[in-house]
């Protein structure tokens, strides 16, 4: 096989957005994917994109756990077990990775995220993480990272109202987030009833709601690469679907038109990655190995690798391809699987008699937020926990075979049951937060034992509950949204803090952060703040995969300015003297 | 009158197959037998349809169930198509239209599970890949886990369901006298009551999971898309007012607290070039028209 400048191992977002910079920079890149190649026209077209089962319930977008999956327990003294099924979180396959299934909600996380820990020590004493909290700071700043958020908002049309340009607050924006350059590139999108009684009920409340920013276009938006994408239609098919109007940012909406008539990029779908492959010294890739459609195995050698998979898949393949020092538990030693973090989620559903909120309507991240209980937004002095989420009332689309909420009492099943599914359907909505995971020294990634996949490699082990940060944040946010809901009128609410365990069984996000982390000390970090691995220079680890710890936001906004720095360092310095850049 | 539609059911099982038409007749109005009869497809799959087709389509009375509101009847009465159950032996398929009927009765609000083609939806899923466990992690070893680690049992859903039914059946036999299908609704729920808190003990696997199964089951094949073979009519959509295949709402989503009321979309519907709400067909054409703005715009 020819050897190439660059080969991508996983074809999203991180991918896409690097082989766009390294291709204009002249270099030749050919782009691994696993999964199928899939465009919006034909394959994300209605009306069989609309089909709640074969996509939402049957994964259709989704990593097939039959090939390859992960092992789970809650710590180490228990027997990690495959997830057999997916359930917790459910990894994108295919060209446009996760980035094809996401809902849209794209954030920049707070100033404070980027310094947890000194600023959490610097504010309430040390005392405050916990001995066994190795939560770190990223070694990047939301300052340095500004100009990088900032592009990747005008790559995808996000659409929302700026809270803090250039240090002046903004009523009515998020006037907790950090200063913006400028406004976003697109209004916020219209507001729907239940997003209107939520930021009313939130403003009785003396919170600062908002309109919350989203990647699914308020309007038809040209891009800053030219591309022409489509106004949201709020059809309700978002999450866990493909978006055929283009108004879901993606790799394809955004960026693969001119990927696909690039010269210097070649596309190989149904290509699995199989190790990295070393020189004698260690210190030096010399391209991959994969198995072909046909399933076999292929060197491709290449001067620059990029594992630009999901972040689990990342971290997978740096242990199988002995990339780094594994990460031992028992020590403290070791930094590949160190760190694995999450997302909480803290909320549930209020109920109402004779209104009709139409929640089928809506787009994955249309919706009402608030950020007081957010990050170190709020005077955490005598609560023993840092961090917290942001608060979201958001109308993502209430396709029935997920959503048939029936108030507290209701039976599970017969008459009643239905009769309350018929009364409660559009009668109801949901409020979640999503909130910020810490990093505790019990927590990680490393290979099973035991467990292979359909390739006979050991699978990847995830060893992880929730910590004291967790639950005493998500009860305090659960007693705000329960505020919220008195203060709505509602008729019944059933909200939901942490449970005691963390289970890998029902659904709560596919925001897997960590395990191979970014940082300043080759000692607790595998990768320096261009997500370049410490151990092996010319292989970047790319994605969430490098958050030290998890905000109390989605991901993929700060993994696309993350990309565009690397992409920019690469560019502007790598090329000219390749080696470390940190 | 359960228990006699069952032994009616059961003896035509065992009997010819021109059964379906007589019983037909008795619950469906003059105007649709003429109809049905009326259409030479539809005979010629009746007179095709295999043994097991006959549970498929067993006719409800949905008049008789539930008189306070003929407009909920499905439009094409059960058995309008050439449907057969392809993985349920006949014990099997007798049972599972006897459980969901109780899991989501016919009522006012809409005709019940079974009669909305959920045992068809059911059988369609295990004898395709999602019962084959086509999806899942299938090696062992095999180890009983925590609650956190979800489910670990060596079982397909197929053959979850086929142990599940077996063993139910043999708690009836034995506490009853009679398999479950034969049961009244009251002894029905007590039992579907039994599995769902695991109180019946079975030998193969837990009872509540197997309750699991047959109701997340149940309750997808209410609210799936007809093409699946439940939500017959999109009779699960209408009860809520879900409008199915999604339209273009950018006008409506402004309309705070006005009920958005059509005639619900299936995929068929829109792929046979049915009359749709014109949201719906707006939406088709507008994604088009974007695409081809994109492409134009390279």
């Amino acid at each position: 096989m020819k050897s190439v400048d660059a080969v991508m191992v996983g074809v999203g977002w991180t991918a896409g957005i690097l082989s766009r910079e390294l291709t204009k920079a002249g270099l030749s890149v050919v782009g691994l994917e696993r999964g199928e190649f899939r465009n919006t026209d034909p394959d994300f077209l209605t009306p069989g994109m609309h089909d709640e089962l074969s996509y939402a319930i049957r994964y259709k977008l989704f990593q097939d756990a039959s090939r390859e999956t992960v092992t789970f327990r809650n710590n180490s003294k228990e027997t990690a077990l495959p997830n057999r099924q997916f359930g917790s979180f459910i990894p994108g396959d295919g060209l446009g990775g996760s980035g094809v299934h996401w809902n849209g909600m794209n954030w920049r996380f707070l100033e404070w995220d980027f310094e947890t820990r000194s600023r959490s020590i610097a504010r309430y004493g040390a005392a405050v993480l916990g001995e066994d909290c190795t939560s770190q700071d990223w070694g990047v700043t939301y300052a340095e990272l500004e100009p990088y958020y900032d592009r990747f908002e005008y790559l995808c049309g996000i659409s929302g109202k700026a809270g803090n340009l250039k240090g002046k607050k903004i009523p009515g924006g998020n006037v907790f987030e950090g200063p913006r350059s400028r406004e976003y590139p697109n209004p916020p999108m219209t507001t729907s009833y239940s997003n209107e009684m939520y930021r009313k009920a939130a403003l009785e409340l003396g919170f600062h709601p908002f309109t919350q920013p989203t990647a699914n276009n308020s309007q038809p938006y040209k891009n800053n690469e030219g591309i022409q994408m489509g106004g949201c239609a709020y059809c309700g098919f978002c999450e866990r679907f493909g978006c055929e109007m283009l108004a879901k940012a993606s790799l394809q909406t955004t960026l693969w038109p001119l990927l696909e008539a690039e010269p210097k990029f070649e596309l190989r779908t149904n290509s699995r990655v199989m190790r990295v492959e070393l020189d004698s010294s260690k210190k030096k890739a010399i391209g991959v190995t994969y198995l072909d459609a046909a399933g076999n195995e292929v060197f491709q050698p290449a001067e620059l690798v990029f594992l630009t998979a999901f972040s689990l898949n990342n971290v997978h393949l740096m242990l199988l391809s002995g990339i780094g020092t594994p990460y031992d538990p028992a020590t403290g030693t070791g930094v590949i699987g160190r760190n694995y973090t999450y997302q909480t989620g803290t909320g549930g559903t209020v109920f109402f008699d004779d209104k009709h909120f139409n929640t089928f309507m809506g787009s994955g991240a249309l919706g009402g937020a608030l950020d007081n209980f957010n990050g170190d937004n709020f005077d955490h002095s005598g609560m023993d926990f840092i961090g917290g989420g942001v608060m979201q009332q958001s109308t993502t689309g209430a396709r029935p075979i997920q959503y048939h909420p029936v108030p507290k009492g209701t039976p599970r099943w017969g008459a009643a049951w239905k009769a309350a599914v018929a009364k409660y359907y559009n009668s109801s909505f949901t409020m979640n937060a999503q909130g910020g995971v810490q990093a505790y020294r019990g927590n990680y990634l490393d290979l099973d034992p035991t467990y292979r996949d359909q390739f006979g490699q050991p699978l990847l082990r995830m060893t992880f509950d929730w910590g004291k940060h967790e639950h005493k944040a998500s009860e305090f946010i659960a007693g705000k949204y329960r505020q919220i809901a008195a203060a709505m009128g509602a008729k019944d609410a059933i909200i939901n803090s942490l449970a005691p365990h963390y289970s890998i069984v029902p659904y709560q996000s596919t925001h897997n952060t960590g395990g191979a982390i970014m940082g300043t000390d080759p000692k607790t970090s595998a990768v320096n703040t261009y997500m370049q691995t410490w151990d092996v220079s010319n292989v970047f680890a790319v994605g969430a995969n490098a958050f030290p710890q998890n905000a109390g936001y989605n991901p993929t906004g700060t993994v696309g300015a993350l990309t565009y720095r690397t992409a920019e360092a690469i560019v502007k310095r790598y090329l000219k003297a390749p080696g470390p850049l940190a | 009158m359960a228990s006699a539609s069952a032994g009616k059911r059961l003896a035509a099982r065992k009997g010819a197959t021109h059964w379906r038409i007589d019983s037909m007749a008795d619950s469906v109005s003059r105007k649709g037998f003429v109809s049905l009869i009326g259409s030479a497809g539809i005979a010629a799959a009746v007179t095709q349809a295999p043994e097991t087709a006959v549970a498929a389509v067993t006719p409800a009375a949905p008049a008789a169930h539930h008189p306070a509101s003929p407009h909920a009847m499905p439009a094409a009465p059960l058995g309008s198509e050439p449907e057969a159950y392809a993985f349920f032996n006949d014990d099997e398929a007798a049972f599972v239209e006897a459980a969901v009927e109780r899991l989501i009765p016919g009522d006012h609000l809409s005709p019940s599970a079974k009669e909305l083609g959920v045992a068809l939806y059911i059988d369609q899923q295990l004898a395709g890949g999602y019962g084959a466990a086509a999806r899942m992690y299938t090696h062992g070893p095999w180890m009983p886990g925590t609650p956190q680690q979800g489910y670990q049992l060596r079982q397909t859903p197929a053959e979850a369901y086929r142990l599940g039914i077996l063993e139910t059946n043999a708690y009836t036999q034995k506490t009853y006298g009679k398999t479950f299908d034969k049961l009244d609704a009251a002894h029905r729920d007590d039992v579907l009551t039994g599995l769902e808190g695991g109180k019946i003990v079975f030998e193969s696997i837990p009872s509540e999971v197997f309750f699991n199964f047959l109701y997340g089951n149940t309750v997808e094949g209410f609210f799936a898309d007809p093409l699946y073979g439940g939500n017959r009519d999109k009779a699960g959509w209408k009860m809520i007012g879900f409008p199915g295949v999604a339209a273009n709402y950018q006008d409506q989503i402004a309309k705070h607290n006005v009920p958005y009321r059509v005639a619900p979309v299936s995929i068929a519907d829109v792929q046979q070039g049915k009359p749709v709400a014109a949201g719906h067909m707006l939406m088709h054409d507008m994604a088009l028209a974007n695409i081809k703005k994109m492409k134009e715009g390279r």
